[in-house]
């Protein structure tokens, strides 16, 4: 379809401009936010009514065959990762992700503490990975699980396998905390990876200065956690909201013309059954 | 689904021998599709179609310091009265003979039947319907056959069913435990005074398990097809208190007409359809999910589509949220969305709650023909051929010019039997562009 778009909508509109400006502004917001932080404190720990915050995540699998170096253990290359949707760094939200491989591998807990998030590792077996997500203590206390079962052998059997195209696999899903702690709500407000509605008029958040009181923020390091540049960024799939709503705009609008088309019968029905003669008392 | 799912082998079956040789030992560990996760997890995973001795094992040497011989030895059996001497071939370590009993004379069980004496007879176990005689073959039988009762009745020399004979050393052997019991407390927890045997409740069990059993094909059938007959005429009497409701809400509309000048809006802004009450899953349901959902304080969206998938489809029953998710396959509509945002998400409820109300038009469609044309012919025979375009009132004043016309096409349509399905599976396949 024509209209593709990247997801998703609602981010792009919202989505702050500059990139490099959040990075370059932290740094500087370090030093602003001791003062602050007894004033602000209690009003952290509120909870933002009917507003949810949402973070496009896709988490998959990105498999090598690796052709005349293939061994028969090690077969393929492969990387499992949690990325945002639009490739932007998670790491606001997310503090840490568990990887569990399957126990034959080498300490088959991979803890990843820093984006980007991913795992790369070689084998030749596929099974499923339980990708566990753990939050900034100021998002979410709870952990979230995730599965995503590894392919490395591609679905249709024409030909053999190459080492040039890789079998991708990836699956788009939100993270979805509803009614986030205000200051929660202040610190992601304007990050590129969350999803933030219009919050309610009369709303006073308190000084997202706040921000890197939180511990493990890695954006100090001028180490980039986003994944538009990653390696592997060519393989990645797109997620296009507009093609599925499209679908199932298509979709509802077969089902509304079969209703009324029923309805409108019913009716005709619904009037003979009441007045027998009907047809005749025109 | 297919047959390689089932059988939770690889889909793509042996393209190349690097796959052939890497794959198998792991592959047990494959989750087929369509099962959950969590269910798989219970079941221990695919059963191994060949025995999966692992090929390492087969050559595996044994430890050196183990010198193993086997020689043709004599044994006697413990099991057997007479001391007969057989040999066999015995596998020896480093020279050590085996001690012990044969290791087979474990299994020679023997059921404890119960003994009774002449005087225990006379005191306890006079019964008018059995002679001493026949419970001292009984016992023997018993001894005989270990509580084989069907072979026993097989060798009783009087006629007597099965049922009677166990009923008979049921009874003599629970008076023989109680009469030797120094206290009822002593017995009460043996199997044969706990559990007594019931002899018209094991009549009625064997009887009731024949007559399943004799069942013939067609009998079987009959049974179904009576009870799907039941189940229609109960939805239908629930789908035709349901439209009088509506009527009602239709009533204080004014008139008829009303749902008829919604149509031209219809299909650019989907808000314009009036849904009747009844179809409209309660938003109690949605309210409480939403409720639950808040309480975790984090959740995937997936996770919240399938608890409001889940909160409609509780309203529904099982064959009509198997015709929802077929409909929404014949639509072209994955059953969980690929990308699954807020926006997607509520449009694919929007569209399976609209699917529930176009299944419970068509159900409502259907009685209403059916009662029409129970009471009369060929006043609307026209309906499905009627132009989409026409309004309500036109079509009412055709009838009095096409009457006779109607009455005909009426008949035909008898003849090919079962009209209102014929008339109302057609729509589906359309497309959207027809209307």
């Amino acid at each position: 379809m024509s209209q593709s778009q990247t997801l998703p909508l609602k981010r792009q509109q919202s989505e702050n401009p500059s990139d490099d400006g959040s990075t370059a502004i932290k740094p500087s917001r370090l030093k602003i936010s001791l003062p602050s932080e007894d004033s602000d404190k209690k009003n952290l720990n509120k909870r933002v009514k009917d507003v949810e915050i949402c973070v496009p995540i896709v988490y998959g699998t990105v498999a090598f065959y690796l052709g005349r170096k293939a061994s028969e253990a090690q077969s393929h290359r492969w990387t499992v990762y949690v990325r945002g949707a639009s490739n932007e760094d998670l790491s606001a939200v997310v503090k840490r992700v568990v990887f569990q491989l399957h126990p034959s591998f080498n300490n088959p807990t991979r803890v990843v503490e820093s984006p980007p998030f991913e795992v790369t590792e070689c084998g030749w077996g596929e099974f499923e990975i339980a990708i566990t997500l753990f939050f900034h203590s100021d998002a979410c206390e709870k952990q979230l699980d995730l599965y995503h079962h590894l392919k490395l052998y591609p679905e249709d059997e024409s030909g053999p396998q190459t080492t040039k195209k890789p079998v991708v696999i990836e699956s788009y899903n939100e993270v979805v905390f509803p009614e986030p702690l205000e200051g929660f709500l202040a610190r992601i407000q304007n990050h590129p990876a969350a999803v933030v509605p219009r919050l309610p008029p009369g709303l006073n958040l308190p000084n997202p200065v706040l921000v890197s009181a939180v511990p493990n923020d890695h954006m100090n390091d001028k180490q980039r956690g986003d994944t538009k540049d990653h390696p592997l960024g060519q393989w990645f799939l797109n997620f296009s909201e507009a093609d599925e709503l499209l679908k199932l705009a298509a979709a509802r609008q077969q089902v509304q013309a079969h209703i009324v088309k029923l309805r409108r019968q019913l009716n005709l029905l619904e009037g003979q059954s009441k007045q027998p003669s009907g047809y005749k008392c025109t | 689904m297919d047959a390689k799912d089932i059988l939770g082998l690889p889909k793509n079956s042996f393209p190349s021998s690097i796959e052939k040789k890497s794959r198998p030992p792991k592959e047990s560990q494959r989750k087929p599709d369509g099962i959950s996760r969590e269910v798989y997890a219970l079941t221990g995973g695919v059963p191994p179609l060949m025995p999966a001795v692992d090929a390492s094992q087969l050559k595996k040497k044994p430890p050196p310091h183990e010198k193993v011989t086997w020689q043709w030895l004599p044994f006697t059996n413990s099991a057997r009265k007479d001391d007969l001497n057989l040999y066999h071939w015995v596998r020896i370590v480093n020279g050590v003979l085996p001690t012990g009993d044969y290791s087979f004379a474990k299994y020679n069980k023997s059921v404890d039947i119960i003994k009774y004496t002449d005087e225990e007879y006379e005191k306890y176990l006079t019964d008018p319907t059995w002679t001493k005689e026949e419970t001292n073959e009984l016992f023997d039988l018993c001894e005989r056959f270990d509580l084989r009762f069907v072979v026993i009745a097989d060798r009783f020399p009087s006629s007597r069913t099965v049922e009677e004979l166990k009923s008979r050393y049921h009874s003599v052997s629970r008076a023989i435990l109680l009469a030797r019991a120094t206290s009822s407390g002593d017995v009460a927890t043996h199997p044969l005074i706990k559990e007594p045997y019931n002899v018209s409740q094991e009549m009625e069990r064997k009887r009731a398990l024949s007559m399943v059993l004799s069942q013939t094909r067609q009998q079987e059938k009959r049974d179904e097809e009576v009870l799907i007959e039941a189940k229609r005429i109960a939805e239908l009497r629930m789908a035709s208190k349901v439209t009088e409701q509506s009527q009602t809400a239709v009533a204080t509309n004014a008139d008829a007409g009303v749902t008829e000048r919604a149509v031209p809006g219809e299909t650019i802004s989907p808000s314009n359809v009036q849904l009747p009450p009844m179809v409209v899953p309660p938003l109690a349901d949605n309210a409480s999910t939403l409720a639950s959902l808040r309480m975790l304080r984090v959740y995937l969206r997936t996770y919240a589509l399938d608890q409001m998938v889940q909160a409609s489809n509780s309203s529904a029953g099982l064959r009509t949220i198997k015709r929802v998710e077929q409909t929404l396959q014949d639509l072209g509509v994955n059953l969980k969305p690929r990308v699954p945002t807020k926006a997607v998400c509520a449009e694919h409820l929007e569209l399976r709650r609209e699917i529930l109300t176009w299944l419970n038009l068509q159900k409502q469609v259907q009685y209403k023909e059916a009662e029409g044309s129970s009471f009369r012919d060929g006043s609307y025979g026209e309906t499905p051929g009627t132009p989409k375009d026409r309004t309500f009132i036109p079509d009412s004043l055709n009838f009095g010019v096409s009457g006779e016309r109607v009455s005909k096409k009426d008949q035909k349509r008898k003849a090919h039997g079962a009209p209102p399905t014929a008339a109302h599976k057609r729509p589906r396949k359309q497309k959207a562009s027809d209307l």
